[in-house]
């Protein structure tokens, strides 16, 4: 070992340890100094706040560590409307990037510089303050197909009122577990036998069947509750029954599934740009119709270019979402390290909790992207 | 005359088909443009849906009947192969331009036709249509946040200063143009410093910056004077000990004497906003995250384990956390961390937070470019016997630099769309302006004008950004 390798090593060292004693050194002071001791306790303490909008059952008697799970559930909640929306949208108009069509082409182009160079959080504020706030009042509101009203109070929408829920769940299960043995099945007696087996079809036919099958025998049950208007008071009213979506979640869904969808246009774009026309000319050449040519030949080929900065775009997605905190939407930045820090005054350990619940979520998507990216890398001979 | 097949039109009857064509595809667009622009319903007599989905048949039939391949008319057949190929096309054309015809009325309303400009207050925004009254007000507020009125030229003067100077670059002769790297990373950003924490932000601190000014003017006339052979330590030592100087002995009585006069009035970083602090924030973001960036992507790539794991450790750390969560870190977690009697302004802790989130990118954007090199370049230098500096200094980074052009502009662009975020910590840039002024009750009620003005401003910089970013990699791509 020689000095000149060690040195600069000993020297990083030396400085992150510094510091980073500096800093646990006057941390430990200032709690000293605030009264507070470091610990992860305060999370089974009673929160004693109350949140607008949560998929579980939250009040001030629940733990300060079910607050956190209501932010991460919301969280998750925005995150996978946001990706279903920003994937339909980003796929058409990435397509339609591509369209020879000029008319289409430019206007796929100019939505896509439009929304991408608008900050997104001007994009949910102009959503949320101006946009949604121009919605009529609740019993002013024409409904949607008779069922859905869309109001200032947020959107109100049908519920189902199961029966035996699981029973239809598992029936569901049931059949995608099917379809993978087939599909296993078919792969297999198309390599030895050559012989083609119509997996598409059997798989719809089972994803029909077998619910059917639990709503006829099963005993499951579903009817619909359409929201009833109702008067609060003299001026007030409001939907009852049904789903209500709150103006926080609809804008804050919609400004990130049209911000992302821009940039998912571009990957596809790049993807189905990406594989050499020879490829297309050789396949139609050797006899596939274009339907095959587009399934067996440029999909698997484009899929490998998109895939990679699409899971990024999601991941991103996942991440601004924390942008929920600018209009109240309680997610787990509003929630945590906003309602809980200003109550409990720990900001480290809140900050912490919060910084890596985002950090886990990401290293474990990155951790998966690579041995995709493996996986699915050309292997060349 | 041939048979006309209406399903296959045919070149044969060329202008038949021209002719019909045409006038129902004009017929089609000019009865949505009476119904749009004069509201005026010709086809009212049909039954609704029917008289709605007219123009779009009419239309459909005509460009049905005007595809017409290899028609030997160049207008036709650049119609035919751009917008019309086949039916489908054809239907969505016709889509776009109706939905674009039909909305430019209520757009041209809202913006030009019946908005309000004049007058100083809400009671002239009476139309149906925007209220730009509203910005014109606001305007000053919108661009300086609270920065008191009088003391606006000096963001303005410190801008155009430093416009002017970083433009030097365009002008700079031949003989100049091998210290512009040197200028553009050193002498710049420190100039850009001065400008903004000592002039813009003033107080008795605006006698430091004169100082270093008077300081620098004469190090620079006297070091004309010095031979080469000692210049790079004469310019290292001179300015700061004349510095030094000119603060503590020549000038110590008179600081005093005039920090008592206020030459210039003192504005705490709080009542910075607007436009100009989205500016300044990213401004330094910019100079700050590159060379970080710079060294984390090399420090990535090296061979001594500590370094290179630390570098791993803190690009991924920035990398997975949301920008907000690293703002509130800074503003509620990082002030526990420091001693009880130092205090680091808000503005500069942002201004760091910042700075290591998006070096993080940077440093991924880069490590992109060095990957993207061929190992030769590295065994060349090293055969020629440069050391691991020299090596990158001369051959790695400008060829790595050079292909991640693209890259690096995406992520400034990112970095200036996410200034705005530094309203967690209290900072209003353009947005929280907006949002502030949104709530005074005097003006309810106009926050639409408000975002579409800040939106058209941001798309405005950002689509330059990156127009300017594409001709830079256009200008910089050699071939290999």
């Amino acid at each position: 070992m020689n000095i000149k390798k060690i040195l600069p090593q000993l020297l990083t060292l030396l400085v992150v340890i510094l510091i980073f004693g500096f800093f646990s050194f006057n941390a430990q002071v200032n709690m000293e100094n605030r009264g507070i001791t470091f610990g992860y306790g305060f999370l089974s303490q009673e929160s004693s706040f109350d949140v607008q909008f949560s998929l579980i059952e939250f009040d001030g008697s629940h733990s300060y560590f079910r607050a956190y799970l209501v932010g991460l559930l919301n969280t998750i909640l925005v995150s996978v409307i946001g990706i279903i929306f920003a994937t339909i949208i980003g796929v058409v108009v990435g397509i339609a990037r591509l369209s020879n069509n000029y008319l289409i082409e430019r206007t796929a182009a100019v939505y896509v510089e439009f929304f991408r160079n608008i900050p997104l959080l001007l994009q949910i504020f102009f959503w949320y303050f101006a946009a949604l706030r121009a919605l009529p009042l609740p019993q002013d509101t024409e409904p949607m197909f008779g069922v859905f009203f869309l109001t200032i109070k947020g959107f109100f929408v049908p519920a189902f009122v199961w029966n035996n829920l699981d029973i239809f769940i598992y029936s569901i299960i049931a059949a995608i577990i099917s379809i993978i043995f087939i599909r296993i099945y078919a792969k297999r007696k198309q390599e030895n036998e050559g012989i083609q087996t119509p997996v598409l079809s059997i798989s719809i036919g089972l994803l029909l069947i077998l619910p059917i099958l639990s709503f006829l025998f099963g005993g499951v049950d579903a009817s619909v509750e359409v929201p009833v208007i109702k008067q609060l008071s003299q001026s007030g009213f409001t939907y009852e029954g049904g789903i209500k979506l709150p103006p926080e979640l609809i804008s804050l869904a919609l400004a990130l599934s049209l911000y992302t969808a821009t940039f998912i246009a571009e990957c596809v774009r790049a993807g189905v740009q990406g594989v050499s026309k020879g490829q297309k000319e050789a396949a139609a050449s050797i006899g596939l119709t274009p339907n095959q040519v587009l399934k067996l030949v440029v999909m698997p080929q484009a899929l490998r270019i998109i895939i990679p900065p699409t899971t990024n775009q999601y991941l991103n997605l996942t991440k601004n979402s924390s942008l929920a905190a600018a209009i109240a939407y309680p997610d787990l930045v509003l929630v945590f390290a906003g309602t809980a820090l200003m109550q409990t005054g720990r900001a480290i350990e809140i900050v912490s909790i919060t910084m890596l619940t985002y950090l886990s979520l990401s290293i474990s998507i990155s951790i998966f992207m690579n041995w995709y990216n493996k996986k699915i890398a050309i292997k060349e001979k | 005359m041939n048979k006309l097949n209406f399903l296959q039109p045919d070149k044969n009857n060329l202008n038949t088909y021209l002719y019909t064509g045409t006038i129902l595809v004009a017929l089609s667009i000019f009865i949505v443009f009476l119904n749009s622009f004069f509201n005026k319903d010709l086809t009212s007599f049909l039954p609704g849906t029917l008289s709605f989905f007219l123009p779009l048949i009419l239309g459909f039939i005509g460009l049905h009947l005007i595809r017409i391949d290899y028609s030997g008319l160049k207008f036709l057949d650049s119609i035919n192969k751009n917008i019309n190929t086949n039916n489908f096309n054809a239907f969505l054309s016709l889509l776009i331009v109706f939905v674009v015809i039909k909305s430019l009325p209520p757009l041209l309303s809202w913006f030009i036709l019946d908005a309000n400009i004049a007058g100083d207050s809400k009671d002239v925004c009476t139309g149906s249509g925007a209220c730009w009254t509203y910005i014109k007000i606001w305007f000053n507020r919108f661009m300086y946040g609270m920065y008191p009125n009088a003391e606006q030229w000096r963001i303005n003067l410190s801008f155009i200063a430093l416009a002017f100077l970083g433009t030097i670059g365009f002008f700079a002769t031949e003989k100049f143009k091998k210290y512009l790297t040197l200028y553009y990373v050193v002498v710049y950003p420190v100039i850009a410093f001065f400008f903004i924490f000592f002039f813009i932000s003033g107080g008795p601190i605006f006698f430091d910056f004169s100082y270093g000014i008077i300081a620098a003017v004469i190090s620079v006339i006297i070091g004309f004077f010095i031979p080469s052979k000692f210049k790079m330590y004469y310019f290292i030592i001179v300015p700061i000990t004349l510095y030094i100087l000119l603060k503590y002995v020549f000038f110590y009585e008179e600081l005093i004497e005039l920090g008592k006069l206020e030459a210039l009035e003192w504005v705490e970083t709080g009542a910075w906003g607007g436009l100009s602090l989205t500016f300044i924030v990213s401004f330094f973001c910019l100079i700050f995250c590159f060379p970080i960036g710079l060294f984390l992507s090399l420090g990535r790539r090296s061979d001594f384990p500590i370094i290179k794991y630390f570098s791993i450790g803190m690009i991924e750390f920035w990398r997975g956390v949301p920008l907000i969560t690293v703002l509130f870190m800074s503003s509620v977690m990082f002030p526990m961390f420091l001693p009880e009697d130092m205090f680091i302004d808000k503005l500069v802790r942002v201004i760091i937070a910042i700075s290591l989130f998006e070096a993080a990118y940077v440093a991924e954007v880069i490590r992109g470019g060095l990957q993207a090199l061929p190992r030769g370049q590295y065994d060349a230098a090293k055969s020629l016997g440069m050391g691991y500096w020299k090596m990158h200094i001369l051959v790695i980074l400008p060829q790595a630099l050079k292909l991640v052009i693209p890259g690096i502009a995406n992520t400034f662009l990112a970095l200036v769309k996410d200034t705005p975020l530094i309203f967690v910590v209290g900072l209003l840039e353009i947005v929280g302006m907006l949002n502030l002024a949104k709530t005074n009750p005097e003006w309810l009620g106009f926050a639409m004008e408000g975002y579409v003005f800040a939106s058209v401003l941001f798309f405005i910089i950002c689509y330059a950004m990156s127009k300017y970013s594409y001709n830079l990699e256009q200008k910089y791509k050699t071939e290999r």
